[in-house]
């Protein structure tokens, strides 16, 4: 499917969504998300913000530390366990460059501590809580993350990585 | 138990991620390219969650308290600044250039790919330096007030 890149017709929009679109993970998956959220409110009354979490482990007080950490080893472990149950381990493929990474992470642990949160926090809690800076947050980074990644893909990728 | 119940919360989290397969950046990539090959899935991940998220929240502040804490501790702010926009739009470009945001970036470290450490590196890095901007911030606002 080598085409210009824009615009895309609606034919082809239609054909690659039947090929790439996978709507029953999705929506298990996003259900398994939003049931892990509810947990940590219904039993520790917090807000399952991993950006938050996770900087918190080293910025929050004392006492506010542990369940910080073991929250964060239950989601690195699940990829693990989920692997050894199915037999065989989730795919992950990035063929960013190292300097795109490193700028990628740095703007990411920047941009959500100044920001106070990123697909979780704002994304899954703050809208579902119809907070307004939630709303304001995920209409930006949206915006921001699709122009982002269709310009990286399309335009100063030089041309390989134009089309999936 | 407030540990046993985010470890809990942990692992059903990670899950979410490996079936939806959200932990794959290539797939959260074909969500945010929408100039050709657009993967809806990550909208319906979040739609999905979203829903389940909206209703258990609602029934979790039904109870007093939550189980094994005192209280419910839910952001108060409400104020729409530039910090929180200009936030936005750093974490959006950094999301957008390789695919990965702090969910799916610890979730992957299990899986020893050598880009997720470095990008999970790169981020701790970042929100290092906020910590870092954030004292200069106030010891210079602190010096302003003693001239």
């Amino acid at each position: 499917m080598v085409t210009l890149a824009l615009p895309v017709t609606s034919f082809d929009l239609v054909r690659s969504s039947m090929e790439n679109f996978t709507p029953l993970s999705a929506i298990i998956g996003g259900a398994l998300i939003g049931v892990s959220a509810v947990m940590l409110m219904a039993l520790n009354g917090r807000i399952a913000g991993i950006s938050g979490i996770f900087s918190g482990i080293a910025t929050a007080g004392r006492g506010d530390r542990s369940w910080r950490l073991s929250f964060v080893a239950g989601l690195v472990a699940a990829p693990l366990i989920f692997g050894f149950v199915a037999g065989e381990m989730p795919a992950i493929e990035i063929t960013s460059s190292w300097p795109l990474i490193i700028i990628a992470g740095l703007l990411v642990g920047f941009g959500t501590r100044l920001g106070s949160g990123c697909t979780s926090g704002h994304g899954v809690c703050g809208l579902s809580r119809l907070s307004l800076r939630s709303i304001i947050s995920v209409g930006i980074f949206m915006i921001v993350g699709v122009i982002a990644a269709t310009l990286m893909r399309h335009v100063f990728t030089g041309g390989t990585g134009s089309m999936g | 138990m407030r540990n046993l119940a985010a470890l809990l919360a942990g692992l059903v989290f990670g899950a979410g991620l490996v079936v939806s397969q959200m932990i794959n950046p290539k797939k959260v990539l074909d969500f945010l390219d929408v100039a050709g090959g657009w993967d809806p899935s990550l909208g319906l991940v979040i739609a999905s969650a979203l829903a389940v998220t909206a209703i258990g929240y609602r029934l979790a502040w039904r109870a007093s308290r939550p189980a094994f804490d005192e209280r419910f501790q839910v952001p108060t702010s409400r104020t729409l600044d530039k910090r929180l926009m200009i936030g936005a739009v750093m974490f959006g470009i950094g999301w957008g250039l390789v695919g990965l945001c702090p969910g799916p970036a610890l979730a992957g470290l299990s899986l020893a790919h050598p880009s997720v450490y470095v990008f999970v590196a790169a981020m701790t890095v970042g929100m290092a330096l906020f910590e870092i901007a954030q004292i200069v911030r106030l010891a210079m606002k602190g010096s302003r007030t003693y001239k």
